[in-house]
Parts: structure tokens; C-alpha cells; sequence
């Protein structure tokens, strides 16, 4: 099976701006702001102070528990304060904020292209490394790394899935990095196949990807029980879910966790990530971002390092379009439109869409037709114009029957209602709604 | 930099419309169209026409004056209402009845149910047996395909293949066989019939159009069509037919004439009443061949599709409790 079997929709690719575009380097900003909640989970604790200098790598933040990340620092200066700031969506976070000076790195750490390849490491070291690193979930979601590779007592990891889906329009960030570190992303596969003591893994692809799919197929050929999977062009193909299915043919249970069905998934630039903090004892501090859209003077592919002000990057671009009527962190279809551009880049945005304004506008919404569109378009199978019918109606016994804590969020239902109907938004507050009675009920 | 637009995920949109899904729709029942232009004349023409208008002329004033809404008209729903509305009609039909049956397809199949995408029941069949209740003389009487040319007054009337079959099967009537048409005219539409009915092959094209384009899924008219075929098969074997009437000529026969096709790709797939989920769609389908087949075959009336559709749309809201395919679904 190249595709995931329950629905799914085709929006326009839109890779062309940013595809093949080389990864560049940003350079390095005077000042940088370090948010402290760059992941799923608790914030980070600072463990260091106003005055402190610090060096490129050093630890500046330290999980706030389990289900928690590790913060270091991009850059080499002096601690200038630590104090909250406000992210391009609104929300007050606490952050530290840095005077940077020069590029000076810790030790130990391996700076240099050199490939590594040897490095005997017992599971536990590897993902003692991984934690250490701060490593998080660069798909989007920046899980943090190491608790996916501690499967709870009772659950066995079989497959490692690794997504280079990027089924997201727009975003060319992951393909690039196939092409251009396709080696070390192998070598971080058989790191974490180690860290998990498995046998085999697979590498999803989508099919808009011919020379990423042929060059680590190539790769990948060399390494037992390590295979690539080309898969069909459908949105969300990269969703955790969809791609177990597609992979493996095996559904994960409602409510359960991807290890319910014995797979692990990590996107590829996490794995570039472990390659680099295990072999080369470099913590997570930089990742590419792919900044695109219609009228982006210089769209492509930008390693970043975190704290860099986004609009510095965005000026290597060429600056914002003059016609930008919105700003997306991510791609279009699950990204978040941003009120400004005043903020650090961090693990959570893996790139920035410009939307002509003429794009950015919403269609009056009609009545609903009724026409099940949204049914068969839904990819776990729901039943959106029932769940916002029913948002609408605060019925939350009814949605909470209808599955509506399955919902992935990907937005496949609003994307295909010819009656423009926002039928997503319904969806999340009735899942905000109850999501909180499901935790009220737990609590008692 | 401007100020920056911000609305939640997702971004994006396919492009699709209300407007487009029914220009579909229309433009798939373009050859029908012709094919009935050609065999029954102006008379086709004006039919339409005065449906058309009638029906979108009355869900403007309605939206407007009654229910004080902006009128929806150009999501052409209306449009495609009146289309359908007039396929069942005999296109000699005087045109004060087309009239009354475009109102009450709008402002009680449709209207007062509150509008697009609330009523229960397929607004155009609500009109066309509205109509055949009230005026049974002009609904029945349809004319002969006499060509292009026939003048909209001067259309000769004569029994449908419909009436004929009726008499060979209920009432075991082995004379009426001669008056059944050759296969190839029903097909191609050389039969007499309401303008909508008649050209078999026409239709299956149209609805495969729909079907490519996604408009519709092939779940209600595959369903109709074959439990329609299997009734007129298993009629056969059970030995009902009278010499000279071959099972699969029987089934064929069914399948082309009265509104079966038209009904099975254009009006039981209407989607405000058709069911939301595949196998609901799939009952739905089941119920409207089966039940338009026993009306057939032992009601009173000669063509039982339209009541068929109907009794099956007050069927929906209980088949819409059968639910999709969820992911992750165990088998029970």
C-alpha cells in the first residue's frame, strides 16, 4: 500500500519556489531571545543568570520534568536578562535573552562537515545523548525526542518510521536535507534503531520527491533491515498516523499511541538532530527552515540558529512581499498565521509561508449542502459536518461519541467543503471543550 | 509591512463551491438535454424555461419578502431544480401547471424547511408528485417522439414502454408485448416518456461524468441500478414473463425506461437528501430500486421511481446514524 487508506485530499503542491534551493546559513544576529517553551511539555528551567557568559552549546535551561527539553545555547556572548517575551502569536513566554559575541564553542563538541560514522554506544548512552541534547520533534509537533524512545513497561518498539513526508504544501526544508545530509541522516537511523533494539526501518517519501527517494535509496540499501517507501501524493501522508498506516498497514487505536502498533516516528531533520548531538556531541541549536510564497524575492532553504530574530532571516530572503496579507508559520494547511514577525526562530517553526493578501481572505461561508464531502475526505474517518453541527449545539456527550479527541487537526474537512464552512475551527473548540470534561471525569 | 491577516488553519482551499458542484450537474445533463430536444421539440424547451424561471423567480421572492434573507440564488441550486423539476415532465405540459409544480418544488419542498440545505425531501419530486396527484390527466399524457419539429401543442400522445411492461407483467398480458420498443430506441431515447426519462445512454454518460469529477459517488446509482436489474431477473425466473419476453430483454427494458436512470444518477444522489456515509448510501440505494420495482410491478401507478426516492429521503436521518469507516476501528 503506497498511501494511507481512510481519506485524505490533494492541495497544490507548491513546492517549486523553495525546492532545490541549497541550504544557506543565517548569519549570526547581535542579540538573541531564547524562549524557554520550545517543545511538548513543561518549560525548561534556567541554569544560568544575568552576567553569565556562555558558550555555543552550552546547557542555559534544564528540563522542567520528564516529558520535558533540554534549551542550549545557539551562540557564544553574555547573558543579558531573563524575562519573558511575546511569540508571534501573542502568547508571553518566558525567555533568555543574549548579547552575543563572537562564535565561540564548548569543547567538546564537533563543529566540522567531517562525517562520523563509528561510535560504539550502548542504547542507553545514545538516548542519555539524545535527552542531554534537548532534542524535540522538528515535524511540527517537538515531542521531546527521548521519551518516544522509552516505550512505557508492556510495549515493544518493532519499526522505525522515518517521516520525509513533508506532505505540507510549500515546505522544502525536509527534502533538502535528504539531499544534502542524506549520509549522516542514515547513520542517526541506525542510532536510534540501536537506542530502540530494532531491526528495521523505513523511510517514507512522497513520490513529489523522485531524486530524495533514489538518493536514500541508495543510501539506505547498504544498511540491513533499512528500506525506503515511496509513497503517494495525498495530504496528510506525513501525519504519524496516516504514515504508520501507509508503512505498515496497521491503524494505531483510537486514544492510543503509535507504540500501541509496535512503530516509532521520528522526521528526518530529528534524526539529522540525534546523528549530530550522539556522534558529534552537538545539541539541538539550529535547524533549516524553508522561507516561501508566490512573491518571496529569494525563497529557500535557511539554517537558522534559535534565538536569531525571524526577521533577519526573512531579509536574507529578500524581505516581506510587499502584497503579504498573511504570515504562516509552517505550511498552509496546519500553520498558525502569525500577527507579527518579531520573534526568535525556535524548534517549534520549521518555516514561514507569505500569503499574497488576495489569498489571505476567507470565503463567506454558505449553508451545509449536506454533500458528505468532508466525510470522505476526513483521514480517521470522522464526521466533521456532524462534530461542527454539534459544536455549534454545545452537545459535548455527542461529540465526545463521535470521536471527536481523534481529530488530527490537519484541516482535510475546511479545505474540501464547497460551502466554505469552517468546519476545523467547530472541531477544535468542541475538542477544547471536551478534551477539558474528559480530564475533569479522569481527575475524580 | 501592512497588517497582517490572521484566521486559523487551514489556509488553503480546494476551490470547490455550491455554484460549482451544480453547474456540474447541469452541464452533465446537457446531452439528455439534447437527445430529448431532438425527439420531442420546443415543446422540451419551454418547459424548461418556465420552470427555471418560475423556480428561481420564487426562491428570490421567498428569501426576500417571507423569510427577509439575502436571496441565494447564485449558488444555482434553484437553477438545477427547475432542470430536474422539468425532466419529469411531459414537455407538453400546459404552463400555468409547470408553474404551480415550480412552486410548490420551492416553497414547500424546499423553502419551508428553511432553505438550502434543511429540507428533507427532493424539492423537484415533491413538485412532480404534487403535480401527478392534482392533475392526473395532464401528467400522464406524454407525448410521442415525433422529432425536433414537433410543435409544443401539437405533440401526440400515446402509451409509455412503462404502461406496456405494467400490462405484460401484473396483468399477464401477452398482447401488449408489440407495443413494447425496440431496446436500441429506449436506449437511445426514441420512446415516449417524460423529456428526463428518456435516453438511457445519455444519462449513464452524464452520470459518469459526476462521477469522474466527484461530484457524486458511484455508491447510489450502482446500488439503484442493480437491485432494479436483480428484481426484473429474479421476476423473470419466477416465470412472470410471458412468451416472448427473454429475462435479460426484461431486465435491460427496466433499467431504460421511466426515470430509472435519471433517478438513480441525478436524483437520489441530490445531495441535501441523501445520506452522509457509504453504506448508508448504499441502503439508500437498495431501498429506492426495490421499492420503485414492487411499485412497478403490483402498484397502481406505472412508474414508481419518484415515490421510490421519496419514501427512502424520509429514511435518511435514521441512516445517517451508520457511521463512516473510522481509522483505527476495530472489527467486531
Amino acid at each position: 500500500m503506497s498511501t494511507f487508506r481512510i481519506g485524505g485530499v490533494h492541495p497544490q503542491d507548491n513546492k517549486q519556489y523553495s525546492a532545490h534551493q541549497t541550504i544557506v546559513d543565517c548569519p549570526l544576529p547581535q542579540k538573541a531571545i531564547i524562549p524557554l517553551v520550545q517543545h511538548i511539555g513543561a518549560p525548561a528551567q534556567p541554569v544560568v543568570e544575568k552576567g553569565d557568559k556562555v558558550r555555543v552549546g552550552q546547557l542555559i535551561a534544564k528540563a522542567g520534568g520528564f516529558v520535558s527539553a533540554n534549551i542550549h545555547s545557539p551562540f557564544s556572548g553574555t547573558i543579558s536578562k531573563i524575562d519573558t517575551t511575546v511569540d508571534g502569536w501573542g502568547a508571553r513566554v518566558p525567555a533568555i535573552f543574549i548579547d552575543v559575541e563572537g562564535d565561540l564553542w564548548l569543547d567538546e563538541i564537533d563543529k566540522s562537515d567531517n562525517l562520523v560514522r563509528e561510535g560504539i554506544l550502548e542504547p542507553k548512552e545514545i538516548i542519555d545523548r539524545i535527552a542531554a541534547a534537548g532534542i524535540v520533534g522538528l515535524g511540527g509537533a517537538c515531542f521531546p525526542t527521548h521519551v518516544k524512545l522509552m516505550p512505557p513497561p508492556g510495549k515493544k518498539a518493532k519499526v522505525l518510521i522515518v517521516n520525509g513526508v513533508e506532505c505540507e504544501p510549500y515546505l522544502t526544508c525536509d527534502h533538502q536535507l535528504m539531499l544534502e545530509k542524506g549520509e549522516e541522516i542514515i547513520i542517526g537511523i541506525q542510532l536510534l534503531m540501536r537506542a530502540l533494539n530494532i531491526q528495521r526501518a523505513i523511510i517514507g517519501i512522497e513520490k513529489n520527491k523522485p531524486d530524495a527517494i533514489a538518493h536514500m535509496q541508495k543510501l539506505a540499501s547498504r544498511v540491513l533491515g533499512m528500506s525506503v517507501m515511496p509513497l503517494n501524493l495525498k495530504y496528510p501522508q506525513g501525519g504519524e498516523k496516516q504514515l504508520i498506516d501507509a508503512c505498515i498497514g496497521r491503524q494505531v487505536p483510537s486514544g492510543a499511541l503509535p507504540i500501541e502498533v509496535g512503530a516509532v516516528v521520528d522526521n528526518v531533520a530529528t534524526v539529522y538532530a540525534v546523528y549530530e548531538a550522539v556522534l558529534k556531541r552537538k545539541p539541538l541549536i539550529s535547524r533549516v527552515m524553508t522561507i516561501t510564497g508566490k512573491d518571496v524575492a529569494k525563497p529557500g532553504n535557511y539554517r537558522v540558529r534559535f534565538g536569531t530574530p525571524l526577521t533577519d532571516v526573512v531579509a536574507l530572503a529578500g524581505g516581506v512581499p510587499e502584497n503579504t496579507g498573511k504570515i504562516i508559520g509552517g505550511g498552509p494547511m496546519m500553520g498558525r498565521a502569525m500577527n507579527s514577525l518579531d520573534m526568535p526562530a525556535n524548534k517549534r517553526v520549521s518555516g514561514l509561508l507569505f500569503m499574497p493578501e488576495d489569498e489571505s481572505r476567507r470565503i463567506e461561508p454558505e449553508n451545509c449542502i449536506r454533500c458528505a464531502k468532508c466525510v470522505g475526505a476526513c483521514p480517521m474517518g470522522l464526521e466533521p459536518y456532524l462534530l461542527a453541527r454539534q459544536a455549534e449545539l454545545q452537545q459535548w456527550d455527542g461529540m465526545e461519541a463521535h470521536n471527536i479527541m481523534d481529530c488530527i487537526e490537519c484541516g482535510c474537512c475546511t479545505f474540501t467543503c464547497p460551502s466554505h464552512r469552517p468546519l476545523l475551527d467547530y472541531v477544535r473548540m468542541g475538542k477544547a471543550k471536551v478534551g477539558g470534561i474528559i480530564r475533569a471525569r479522569s481527575a475524580k | 509591512m501592512n497588517k497582517l491577516i490572521v484566521s486559523p488553519a487551514p489556509h488553503a482551499h480546494s476551490g470547490d463551491s455550491v455554484r460549482r458542484n451544480m453547474l456540474l450537474v447541469i452541464l452533465a445533463l446537457v446531452p439528455a438535454y439534447a437527445v430529448s430536444m431532438a425527439a420531442f421539440g420546443w415543446g422540451v424547451l419551454i418547459t424548461t424555461a418556465i420552470s427555471i424561471a418560475a423556480c428561481v423567480g420564487f426562491e428570490w421572492l421567498i428569501a426576500k419578502y417571507l423569510l427577509k434573507q439575502q436571496p441565494t440564488i447564485g449558488d444555482c441550486s434553484a437553477i438545477l431544480t427547475g432542470l430536474l423539476l422539468a425532466f419529469n415532465l411531459p414537455s407538453n405540459l400546459p404552463w400555468w401547471i409547470v408553474i404551480i409544480g415550480a412552486f410548490v418544488a420551492i416553497a414547500i419542498g424546499k423553502m419551508s424547511f428553511g432553505g438550502l440545505g434543511q429540507n428533507l425531501f427532493n424539492p423537484a419530486l415533491v413538485g412532480r408528485v404534487f403535480l401527478l396527484i392534482s392533475f392526473p390527466v395532464q401528467m400522464t399524457t406524454w407525448p410521442r417522439p415525433l422529432g425536433f419539429y414537433t410543435k409544443y401543442l401539437d405533440a401526440i400522445t400515446g402509451a409509455t414502454p412503462l404502461a406496456a411492461m405494467k400490462q405484460i407483467v401484473k396483468g399477464g398480458d401477452a398482447s401488449a408485448l408489440d407495443k413494447l420498443p425496440d431496446l436500441w430506441d429506449a436506449c437511445i431515447g426514441l420512446i415516449g416518456g417524460s423529456f428526463g426519462e428518456v435516453c438511457a445512454l445519455a444519462l449513464i454518460f452524464g452520470g459518469l461524468l459526476l462521477i469522474v469529477t466527484r461530484v457524486i459517488t458511484w455508491h447510489i446509482p450502482v446500488s439503484v441500478l442493480a437491485t432494479a436489474a436483480l428484481f426484473a431477473v429474479v421476476t423473470g425466473w419466477c416465470g412472470a414473463l410471458p412468451e416472448g419476453l427473454g429475462t435479460g430483454e426484461y431486465m435491460l427494458m427496466t433499467l431504460c425506461t421511466g426515470g430509472l436512470m435519471l433517478g438513480a444518477f441525478f436524483m437520489a444522489t441530490d445531495y441535501v437528501t441523501s445520506p452522509m456515509s457509504p453504506w448508508g448510501k448504499i441502503i439508500f440505494g437498495i431501498g429506492i430500486g426495490f421499492i420503485a420495482m414492487v411499485i412497478r410491478t403490483w402498484g397502481a401507478y406505472p412508474e414508481g421511481v419518484s415515490f421510490a426516492i421519496l419514501i427512502m429521503n424520509a429514511c435518511v436521518p435514521l441512516l445517517n446514524k451508520i457511521r463512516p469507516k473510522r481509522f483505527g476501528e476495530k472489527k467486531k
